[in-house]
């Protein structure tokens, strides 16, 4: 690996998994790009209304 | 994409939004006057949203959208471009104004079209896939006779001095002279007839066109300072240099095409024979002309048309048209050729004349011969030939020719430099309508040839946009090409959108329509016009109307954002796209999905049951608004299945979100709600889940083992009939008020397209081929790939995977780590000491979560009472971007230094609210959250008043306490790099490895004398069929070989002190004790198979459990009938979990048993087979090839007693419904997995465990990597029992996670933490004893004895040492006496 690697990331996707990445990739030092097909994120996930086996609020 | 990894070079496509961020308030002014509705699709389509829209509530970016695609068929397919869909909005709308300007941005006459266009945009029209097009044009005429286009205020630029002259006043002549006007140049029109309007006023007659709609819409142009000059023919006394001379700087010739073509057959100059234009004229300018008692018009055009009808009224006995094609050919308008067939002419099809016979010079009758028609020409229609010897006469008085009209030149001819084509048309540049002669521009019909009005008018646009350029002295004609539009995308037109017809046009009756030319059509009422107009399918989504523009007062909406191509240059990419959910209208035959509202798929149900949803949480199903009282739920609609789909994996989430749904269900439903699931088998195989299903059934919901065969509508009452078979084979039917179809995932249809388009593999099902050794890893290298696009999984299994990808990514690209980051840099936060407390007070209503049940307003109202609170305000959602923003300007103008939020829980809200008092300047602490949703609408739902009245006393405590908040700082404390992972197995060295190639110095303790773990000892392929021995052993070869790691064998944890990014932990090396420094901990302790005492384990050699089998495969040689037995003390009251992998495991070794013996019966006795995801196929292909499985329940487990040494099982088949022995030769167990023994490490770390004794994440479904100790993170069967490719996720997610920590300098301390004041410490040692997190230790002063001393970094904030000390000498930040005493106080009111 040539030592100027670009530190930078594309996430396609903003669902959960999306958003997981980008959030641990930036935590961790990286620059990323999140691209997402509709107008906001969040997914098939934010339309559920709760989550297994919690019962936790999904927003 | 290009590139390598490290080097990716992405090219992406940004759709505009039309909404600029950073000016949206989400205030939804737009939303309120936006016309078009379109289904929403974040509600499933249960509801409308319109094409200006947020996604959802608290949607990122909370801002508005507008979903706009390629112009319209109608709008491309107008000659002028007019904005149709814009404008039949408006008149849906009522809004006739606003259709008006719309209409006159690129029409001066809208009435005048209205009545006479020929509407090449209704052809156009989508509406004809449904059933027929849109009365565009009956709609443009209604909002012109709604509202008077004279009044409409025409946007134009500031005059100038240019003026041009504009030879004809027909509509181009206008046109243009309209459109220069609007561009701020004069000009004057010379007309050579005595009245303006041209063909509009002498060719179409008033019964079409009535005079004053045209006056009125000259006067439109005329208003604009447009002069006109009738009786002022062009020719010898006005040339174009005289005009030149006169001053003008340009002149448009526009001078019609009033000269009719002549028949060209004997008699034609007979008296009596006229041309059709000539006599319209005569009509128009005279009120009458000559008419003959029986009348033939040759011709079928609306000429011809329009001569026929106007003769009609003139008096004409016997009107005939002849036309040499049929009724079909004719290109007069359909609606015309009827109306002149109820006025009772004749119209003679297939016939030209061939004579006009005359009898003492005047007509006589015109001889004519039958055509036939032949072959196609080059018009598109059958041309027509003569029928030899098909003459026939028909006697009449007056023969009028309408075959065609062409320019009359004559006044032309004479000019140097204007060229004509061989039409007889002036020839013109294509583009700007410029002649040869400089200055000089023509269009109309005197250059296209006769063509339409809207024609004209469009080409009097077009030379005025050139005149203007050519006075700018800017090119003319760039830019100006027309591009063809590609990939047009439109709305798609609904399969089952309902057919409504076209409204008719109300017509004068044919018997009044004789002797006058009153208007025939008589235009729509209001209301019919908007009824049509809410036909329009909206095919562009946006129609462009602008009012979202105007309503906007921050000025966020920009309708001319273009689409923007980016190239992004990245290092690595992570493919997480995701699924769609599976459409049973492909099923629509069984399902009756589209049929039936009362069926819908279980995200429709999530958003019924979601509180923000379309119902707001209330159940009720959508035929009759009614509360069910019976639903059913399918499962597997769209997997298992490769017969009516090729969906043959499991999609591994159904079975949990369907029994969730019934549990919440039975949660919202008034009465008892009767739940059943239809299944094949329930697969709760992930942690906790099989507790949730057990539960469930406590509660009542039910679970039926059958697919259902039949589905069956009551048409009364919308009910369905589901018939099915129970396992017994008995029939049975049953009715449901609601039916729920438990749809599958399969990869998002888009995703699939960019996967191939960059050349990923995928596998048959289309989710991303991948290795078990390497699961995130795609086909290509340095693209990585997560969540349900790798392979149908849940939320968390998704999120491992995420972080797991970002750690593959990070370990491409460790050397730029840094590199391009940006700190978000936060306002310099504002000192309030000696500051008055001044509280700003938000209350949410959360929707109608709290708005709906107590009264905000009224809350609201009462805190701007309480002292100290200068704000108080309500919002729709507190928690939106939008509020975040106005809650920080708030704080800002009204000098805020306390905020108290009343809405949900802090647990999930506080940080978002502390980030915005950030924002806002304000130290985070001087914030306090009261949780009126979850503590007062959500638990006294139904006592509204009650409710609102326990907020007010929850507000005002709240507001107490905020008022003694002081500001907190947070502690940093510096990092240790290396890394503690704790287990050798598969898990623990994938994570070693993770931590060691990015640099981070790491220790791998092993409690054995050997890498490996149980893997290596055990697992020889996975259950996809790689051999993995040579894997593990090269891994341990790396792991012993890597400069950053030291592999620790025989070694165990003894104790761990210290804190994220500071842990000290000695060790127990063989017979030495060690210490090490770290500052991130990954368990990988490992989980092993439980042994049993059941079914003669231990007793007998021909049972064996899990990969044991493998060795008596080769020491018995009588293998002909071989068990399988699951759950073997697995969800049980022993491990009442489901322990994930042994139905795999045992289909595994099933399948080999067969391929070494193919005549061997094996048995598989089960509790249902739960091969989720992609090993479906495994469990399919085994029962294709002949393995039988029998299903079992606790109740009827299988028994074995030894026969001859041969284990001899007994079990119950429920389907033949009688016990079955099998004599077998060998028995095989897939027992329970437990995790490891790992008491030192969990105390070591105070790692809480389950009841199981797997290690607690910090969240089950959002953290599953993390401990809730900050440091320390899980992975493999310490946390569940998982297969192979799941433990290496895993074990890359925690090094994701931990490499958060040690990637950074320095680590933040949360400040809510304990002080201890030494001077009142007696040294007793109760906060020691009592803390649970060993923050407090013991240390010596001199002089002073034994003193507690607080190590904050562990302080978890939770306040007990402040209880247990009896010398109150401990102060709890942010909770402190006077905070709580203050928050009491104010609660002591309450009754």
């Amino acid at each position: 690996m040539s030592k100027d690697v670009i530190g930078a990331v594309m996430v396609v996707g903003g669902g959960i998994s999306g958003m997981q990445s980008a959030l641990d990739l930036a935590n961790s030092g990286y620059y990323v790009y999140l691209i997402e097909e509709s107008s906001a994120i969040g997914g098939v996930m934010s339309q559920l209304d709760k989550t297994f086996p919690t019962n936790d609020c999904t927003m | 994409m290009e590139g390598d990894p490290g080097h990716f070079s992405a090219r992406v496509y940004q759709t505009p939004r039309y909404v600029d961020i950073s000016k949206c308030t989400s205030c939804a002014d737009c939303e309120a006057v936006c016309p078009v509705e379109l289904q929403n699709d974040y509600e499933e389509g249960l509801t409308t949203r319109k094409a200006i829209f947020k996604k959802y509530t608290q949607a990122i970016p909370g801002t508005y959208a507008i979903q706009k695609t390629s112009p319209a068929p109608c709008k491309l397919a107008c000659p002028a471009g007019l904005n149709v869909q814009g404008y039949v909005q408006m008149v849906k709308m009522g809004n006739y104004k606003r259709a008006l300007e719309i209409i006159m941005e690129d029409l001066p006459f809208p009435g005048i079209l209205g009545r006479v266009c020929t509407h090449g945009c209704e052809d156009a029209c989508r509406r004809c896939e449904v059933d027929q097009p849109v009365a565009i044009r009956d709609l443009k005429r209604l909002a012109a006779d709604q509202y008077d286009p004279r009044e409409i205020q025409l946007s134009s630029k500031p005059k100038r001095d240019e003026k041009v002259a504009i030879i004809g006043s027909g509509p181009a002549g206008l046109s243009t002279g309209y459109f220069l006007a609007r561009k701020g140049i004069g000009s004057t029109v010379f007309e050579a007839l005595p009245e303006p309007g041209g063909m509009l006023r002498v060719g179409i007659p008033e019964h079409r066109l009535p005079r004053e709609v045209l006056e009125k819409e000259i006067e439109v142009v005329t208003n604009l300072g447009v002069e006109i000059k009738t009786n002022t023919p062009f020719g010898p006394n006005l040339t174009i240099d005289q005009l030149f001379q006169q001053g003008f700087k340009a002149v448009y010739l526009a001078i019609g095409a009033h000269k009719g073509i002549e028949l060209g057959v004997p008699g034609e100059n007979l008296k009596g024979v006229r041309q059709g234009v000539a006599f319209l004229k005569d009509v128009a300018l005279k009120g009458t002309t000559e008419i003959g008692k029986k009348v033939a018009i040759i011709g079928g055009g609306n000429v011809a048309i329009d001569v026929a009808r106007s003769a009609i009224r003139l008096g004409a006995e016997e009107v005939s048209v002849i036309y040499r094609r049929s009724r079909d050919e004719m290109p007069a308008f359909k609606e015309e050729i009827q109306a002149t067939l109820d006025e009772g002419v004749n119209i003679v099809y297939l016939s030209a004349p061939q004579e006009i016979l005359s009898d003492d010079g005047e007509v006589a009758g015109v001889r004519c011969i039958r055509m036939e028609l032949g072959k196609t020409d080059s018009s598109g229609r059958r041309s027509p030939i003569p029928i030899p010897g098909s003459e026939f006469d028909l006697e009449v008085d007056q023969v009028i020719s309408a075959i065609g009209q062409q320019p009359d030149l004559s006044s032309l001819t004479d000019i140097t430099g204007l060229e004509f084509s061989r039409w007889g048309t002036i020839e013109v540049n294509s583009v700007s309508y410029a002649t040869d002669i400089e200055g000089v521009f023509a269009g109309g019909d005197a250059q296209a040839g006769p063509w339409t009005v809207i024609g004209a008018v469009a080409t009097g646009k077009e030379a005025a946009e050139s005149i203007e350029r050519y006075f700018d002295g800017v090119d003319m004609s760039a830019g100006r090409e027309i591009a063809p539009i590609e990939d047009v995308e439109y709305r798609p037109v609904d399969e089952v959108e309902p057919g409504v017809d076209r409204v008719k046009m109300p017509e004068l009756p044919a018997a009044q329509r004789a002797g006058n030319f009153n208007q025939v059509e008589l235009g729509y009422t209001e209301e019919e016009g908007q009824s049509e107009a809410s036909r329009c399918i909206n095919c562009s989504y946006c129609s462009d109307c602008g009012l979202c523009v105007e309503a906007c007062l921050p000025g966020a909406v920009n309708h001319m954002e273009l689409p923007v191509e980016r190239d992004l240059d990245v290092g690595a990419v992570i493919l997480t796209s995701g699924t769609d959910v599976f459409d049973p209208a492909k099923l629509e035959q069984f399902y009756l999905y589209k049929h039936n509202p009362n069926v819908m798929t279980s995200i429709e149900f999530e958003r019924i049951l979601s509180a923000t949803g379309p119902t707001n949480g209330h159940l009720v199903r959508r035929s009759d608004d009614k509360e069910p009282k019976k639903i059913a739920w399918l499962q597997c609609v769209g997997s298992r299945d490769v017969n009516q789909c090729d969906n043959g994996y499991c999609s591994s989430v159904c079975c949990m979100y369907a029994i969730k749904e019934a549990v919440i269900a039975k949660e919202h439903a008034p009465s008892d709600l009767d739940c059943a699931i239809f299944n094949m088998d329930i697969r709760t195989f992930g942690k906790d889940y099989e507790r949730y299903y057990e539960r469930s059934k406590e509660l009542g919901v039910r679970f039926v083992q059958a697919r259902v065969h039949t589905i069956e509508e009551d048409s009364n009452t919308g009910n369905l009939l589901l018939r099915y078979a129970t396992v017994d084979g008995e029939v049975l039917t049953e009715e449901y008020d609601m039916v729920v179809l438990s749809v599958g995932m399969e990869p998002a249809r888009s995703a699939v397209e960019m996967a191939k388009e960059i050349g990923i593999e995928l596998n048959q099902y289309n989710f991303v081929q991948s290795e078990e050794v390497a699961p995130v890893a795609s086909s290509k290298p340095g693209i990585y790939v997560a969540g349900v696009f790798q392979g149908p999984k849940d939320i968390p299994h998704s999120i491992m995977e995420a972080s797991a990808a970002a750690c593959a990514a990070g370990l491409d690209l460790s050397s730029a780590r840094g590199s391009l980051v940006k700190e978000r840099v936060f306002p310099e936060e504002k000192d309030i000491t000696g500051e008055e407390p001044r509280i700003g007070v938000f209350v949410c209503n959360c929707g109608t979560n709290i708005g709906g049940i107590a009264n905000v307003p009224e809350i609201v109202d009462y805190v701007k009472g309480l002292p100290n609170v200068v704000h108080a305000e309500h919002n729709m959602f507190s928690c939106s971007q939008d509020t975040q923003e106005k809650m920080v300007n708030v704080i800002k103008e009204n000098n805020l230094n306390r905020v108290v939020v009343a809405a949900c829980s802090p647990i999930t809200h506080e940080p978002l609210f502390q980030e915005t008092l950030k924002d806002a300047g304000l130290n985070p602490f001087l914030f306090d959250m009261a949780n009126i949703r979850n503590q007062c609408t959500w638990v006294h739902s139904d006592e509204k008043e009650k409710a609102t009245e326990k907020s007010k006393d929850l507000v005002r405590m709240s507001i107490a306490r905020s008022r003694y908040l002081e500001p907190l700082e947070y502690l940093t404390v510096g990092v240790n790099n290396p890394a503690l992972v704790i287990g050798g197995g598969i898990s623990g060295m994938t994570a070693a490895l993770g931590f060691a190639d990015q640099g981070f110095p790491t220790t791998l303790i092993e409690k054995t004398d050997e890498l490996g773990g149980s893997a290596a000892r055990q697992l020889k392929k996975t259950w996809k069929g790689s051999d993995i021995t040579a894997y593990i052993q090269g891994q341990i070869n790396k792991v012993e070989n890597h400069q950053n790691i030291t592999v620790l064998k025989n070694t165990e944890v003894v104790d761990s002190s210290g804190f994220v990014g500071n842990f000290e932990t000695e060790l127990k090396v063989g017979d030495l004790s060690q210490t090490i420094k770290h500052g991130a901990t990954v368990v990988a302790t490992g989980g092993r198979a439980t042994d049993t005492d059941e079914y003669l384990y231990g007793q007998n050699p021909r049972v064996t459990q899990w990969h044991d089998i493998e060795e008596n495969l080769d020491k018995f040689d009588d293998i002909n009938t071989v068990v399988f037995i699951n759950c073997v003390g697995s969800r049980d009251e022993s491990h009442p979990y489901c322990s994930k992998l042994c139905c795999t495991a045992s289909i595994q070794e099933a399948l080999q048993v067969k391929e070494r013996f193919p005549d061997a019966r094996i048995f598989v006795l089960h509790r249902g087979i739960r091969t989720y995801g992609e090993r479906e196929d495994l469990y399919r292909e085994a029962r294709e090839k002949g393995i039988i499985f029998i299903k079992y329940t606790p109740e009827t487990k299988p028994t074995i007693t030894e026969v001859n040494g041969k284990p001899e099982v007994l079990v119950f088949d429920a389907i033949l419904g009688r016990y079955i022995q099998i004599e077998a030769d060998l028995v095989n167990l897939a027992t329970a997995i437990e995790p490891e023994e790992n008491n030192a490490v969990t105390s070591a770390f105070k790692l809480p465990v389950n009841e199981d004794g797997f290690i607690m994440e910090a969240h089950v479904k959002l953290r599953p990597v993390d401990c809730s100790t900050d440091g320390v993170y899980i992975c493999g069967m310490v946390h569940y029992p998982k297969p192979f490719e799941e433990s290496i996720t895993q074990a890359q997610a925690a090094v994701s996670r931990a490499v958060n920590v040690l990637c950074r300098q320095q680590v933040n301390v949360e400040p809510i933490v304990s002080t201890i004041d030494q001077d009142l410490c007696i040294g007793c040692g109760l906060c020691i004893k009592t803390c649970s997190f060993s923050a407090i230790e013991a240390e010596t002063i001199e002089g002073l004895g034994v003193r507690a001393k607080n190590i904050s970094a562990l302080c978890k904030g939770c306040g007990v040492c402040a209880v247990a000390c009896p010398q109150q000498a401990i102060y709890m930040n942010h909770f402190n006496n006077d905070q709580i005493n203050a928050a009491i106080k104010a609660g002591k009111s309450i009754a």
